[in-house]
């Protein structure tokens, strides 16, 4: 069952590119703001309604 | 700073949108077929490229990989250039990904009707589309993190993480499930053998479901849900938690589909844990979208695409809240093999999967196209046909599912098997087998409904091939900041690279240890166990081609009702010689891991040219082809070359007798059946199956006999 080394290897090393990431977005203020994101995405950028500002 | 003016690429959605719809209806149409094969084998229309053995694997590939797969990047192309606020990274990437893509699918459907395939369930295909499947998907990733790269939003929004997720875990999962020695250019052998290419398949398998078939769709809920209903994700902060709980436990759940197998107890009550504990992220995910439309069900009840999200979101909630329970012992005996886990992964597929990729086409064709949908009237019928064929398909299949289990289980007071023949229990079901492929039919011709009203949508309107958008630039950070950075960053090194090096150490020490490992384990534990003689080897190579594993285990649980059903129940050391394993995961018909010496030769050739001849009501189809076609015997020294690279005990230069050896036995059972009145060649394929057939299990039998 040796295998079971590998796919745990396999998966730590994954794990801990996911925990790398969570780092990142931690630091860089990603989720500094739970809030105004899911507000963001609903405004789209089309040119018109910037050229009527 | 001047806002910035760019173009979204709306033509790669658009295409990947058509492709989404065009196999999507391939795809449930073969799944029909092969469920109407279910009860009558003459669906296959007596030829070997349509028999459910082979087809079956095609539905699978075509509704994961071609319907859903397409879905997913018409989606993400969509979703990502908006939330990133740019183009995508480079469109000769997005044409590569998108023809590269077609080009995996068409290879799939020409080779898997060949038989060509590993027959490792949702990775058949053979190493050379497993390479062009690998160079698709990294031209895909750097198509998306180059677009993430030049973002003019700075913040990451959850569904682009979920994204991320999804590429980073299946290019792993990917590589490592397709570690496999070429034979041919049409034929190889998997690395690891038994119950360690079990574990590696089903480490895969789950986590295709949760990386392919889940995050990418959790992701496009999060963008398009708040879109269609016009209004923000109930929480942002539980999606975020959500996220990271998620894709760190899924990876961990894999082996719940071989409980009761050979594999160590703790890896399965590890996972079983693990399992449990993946509840909690899944309803995260779906409890969020479900209460984004509190206070909005009026909108539901106008908007057709809501009402398919809800009906999606409320399907991934129950086949989440079933996995779990599927994976305690106790219910996964019962469960394990039978249609209960077909109805299981139908809810997740039809429901969540489908549901919202229809949700999406509905909502995004007439955007891409600035017009209204052709008709919202059909768009409705869809939604109901639709809900009506799940209905159809899982409630038959869960009801199939009960009934063949318990009764597989049922012992008489004296302490019998209440139903010894298996063909009992199979045809107690065929109604259901019929009701299910009507639910499908439904389902599938909501599709064709769909299909027809986004192809009026689009002529009505014009495509946008580039859609004009305006943002800020991304600002770069302030100086003053950045030196501080620069302090930090340096504060920070020795933990960066401490992580570093432990993820490098951690790759290197597996590749190197990985081979050695390998061939230590394949050391036999029991010492009666041999490698396949080279007509076995043939034999067994038929029988992969032909998909048998679609329909029968090769794996004994310890239950009283199976070991008197099928015999001593499997040992690890049996396998230790099959690169690849052939457990199977569903008995449509019954487990053949003791079928050597059961019956005799003449039975086998008689029960392989008409089943019904051996056993009447059987729902097995002919192989009658089996008789006429001639044992290609041209790759057997190769075969066992490959065998013994991957560390199987053929003495040495055993390849270039290999094919004596062969004729040898073959011209044995070709006389046994001659006694019996059967008249075939001994170059038959059919030698060779029942070959193979006889030896299946023995092995173990003949140690007993030594030790007496």
């Amino acid at each position: 069952m040796s295998i079971i080394y590998f796919l745990i290897g396999c998966s730590m090393v994954l794990a801990l590119i996911f925990l790398g990431a969570f780092f990142w977005a931690q630091k860089h203020g990603q989720n500094d703001d739970l809030y105004t994101p899911s507000v963001r995405i609903l405004l789209d950028d089309e040119p018109e309604k910037e050229e009527k500002k | 700073m001047q806002p910035e003016k760019f173009y979204y690429d709306n033509k790669i959605v658009r295409n990947f949108g058509i492709a989404t719809v065009v196999w999507g209806i391939i795809g449930m149409l073969v799944g029909v077929i092969v469920a109407i094969q279910l009860y009558q084998p003459a669906m296959n229309m007596h030829n070997q490229y349509t028999t459910f053995g082979r087809v079956r694997p095609l539905h699978t590939n075509a509704v994961i990989f071609a319907f859903v797969g397409n879905a997913i990047f018409m989606g993400i192309y969509y979703s990502l250039q908006r939330l990133m606020k740019a183009r995508m990274f480079s469109d000769a990437l997005s044409k590569i990904h998108f023809w590269g893509w077609q080009l995996i699918i068409v290879s799939a459907v020409i080779t898997l009707p060949l038989g060509i395939t590993t027959s490792h369930e949702y990775a058949e295909l053979e190493w050379p589309i497993d390479i062009l499947i690998t160079i698709v998907w990294v031209v895909f990733g750097i198509n998306m993190f180059g677009t993430i790269i030049k973002r003019r939003e700075r913040h990451i929004y959850v569904a682009v993480w979920f994204y991320i997720a999804t590429f980073v875990t299946i290019a792993v999962l990917h590589i490592v499930n397709s570690l496999e020695i070429p034979v041919s250019f049409t034929k190889s052998y998997m690395v690891f053998a038994g119950v360690q290419d079990a574990l590696v398949q089903w480490w895969y398998g789950h986590n295709a479901v949760a990386f392919f078939l889940t995050t990418p769709y959790l992701g496009m809920m999060y963008y398009f849900l708040p879109k269609m209903a016009n209004r923000p994700i109930y929480s942002y902060k539980l999606s975020i938690l959500h996220f990271w709980a998620l894709i760190f436990i899924y990876i961990w759940a894999g082996p719940h589909h071989l409980l009761y197998t050979t594999l160590p107890g703790w890896a399965q009550s590890l996972c079983v844990a693990f399992s449990i504990m993946l509840i909690a992220p899944s309803w995260g995910g779906m409890i969020n979208g479900l209460l984004t439309l509190r206070g909005a069900w009026d909108k539901v009840r106008d908007d057709v695409t809501l009402k398919f999200m809800v009906v999606g979101l409320t399907a991934y909630g129950m086949a989440t809240f079933e996995g779990p329970m599927l994976s305690l012992k106790q219910v996964n005996a019962i469960g394990h093999f039978t249609d209960w886990i077909i109805a299981h992964v139908h809810v997740g597929a039809l429901g969540w999967n489908g549901f919202l990729t229809f949700a999406i086409l509905y909502w995004l064709v007439p955007r891409i196209y600035k017009t209204e949908l052709y008709s919202k009237k059909m768009a409705s019928f869809h939604f109901w046909i639709g809900t009506l064929g799940i209905l159809f398909y899982a409630i038959p299949m869960y009801w199939a599912g009960f009934t063949q289990g318990l009764m597989l289980k049922e012992f008489t007071p004296e302490g019998m098997l209440k139903y010894p023949s298996f063909l009992e229990t199979t045809m107690r079901i065929i109604p259901m087998y019929v009701m299910r492929s009507v639910g499908g039919t439904l389902y599938l011709a909501g599709v064709i409904v769909m299909a027809f009203n986004l192809y009026k949508t689009a002529v009505q309107g014009k495509l946008v091939p580039n859609e004009a958008a305006e943002a800020m630039p991304l600002e770069k950070l302030n100086p003053a900041a950045s030196t501080e950075r620069w302090h930090r960053r340096l504060e920070r090194k020795p933990m960066l690279f401490l992580v570093a090096s432990l993820v490098v150490i951690l790759i290197g020490t597996f590749i190197e240890l990985m081979p050695t490992l390998t061939v230590a384990s394949n050391i036999p534990t029991i010492a009666s166990v041999k490698p396949y003689t080279p007509l076995e080897l043939q034999g067994r190579d038929v029988y992969i081609r032909e998909g048998c594993v679609n329909c029968h285990s090769q794996t004994i649980r310890p239950f009283r009702s199976e070991t008197e059903r099928y015999g001593e129940y499997s040992k690890a050391g049996e396998f230790v010689y099959d690169h690849p394993f052939l457990w199977g995961s569903k008995r449509t018909g019954p487990d053949l891991q003791r079928e050597g010496g059961k019956y005799g030769d003449s039975w086998h050739y008689n029960h392989l040219m008409d089943p019904r001849l051996m056993s009447p009501g059987s729902i097995m189809p002919n192989y009658d082809w089996l008789i006429k076609q001639k044992l290609d015997t041209s790759g057997t020294a190769a075969k066992i070359k490959a065998m013994q690279k991957l560390g199987v005990p053929y003495p040495a230069g055993y390849d270039k007798i290999a094919n004596q050896e062969l004729e040898k036995q073959a011209k044995g059972i070709a006389d046994n059946l001659a006694k019996d009145h059967i008249r075939v060649k001994s170059n038959k394929e059919i030698i060779a199956v029942i070959a193979y057939l006889q030896r299946l299990g023995t092995d173990i039998k003949a140690n007993k006999t030594a030790n007496k």
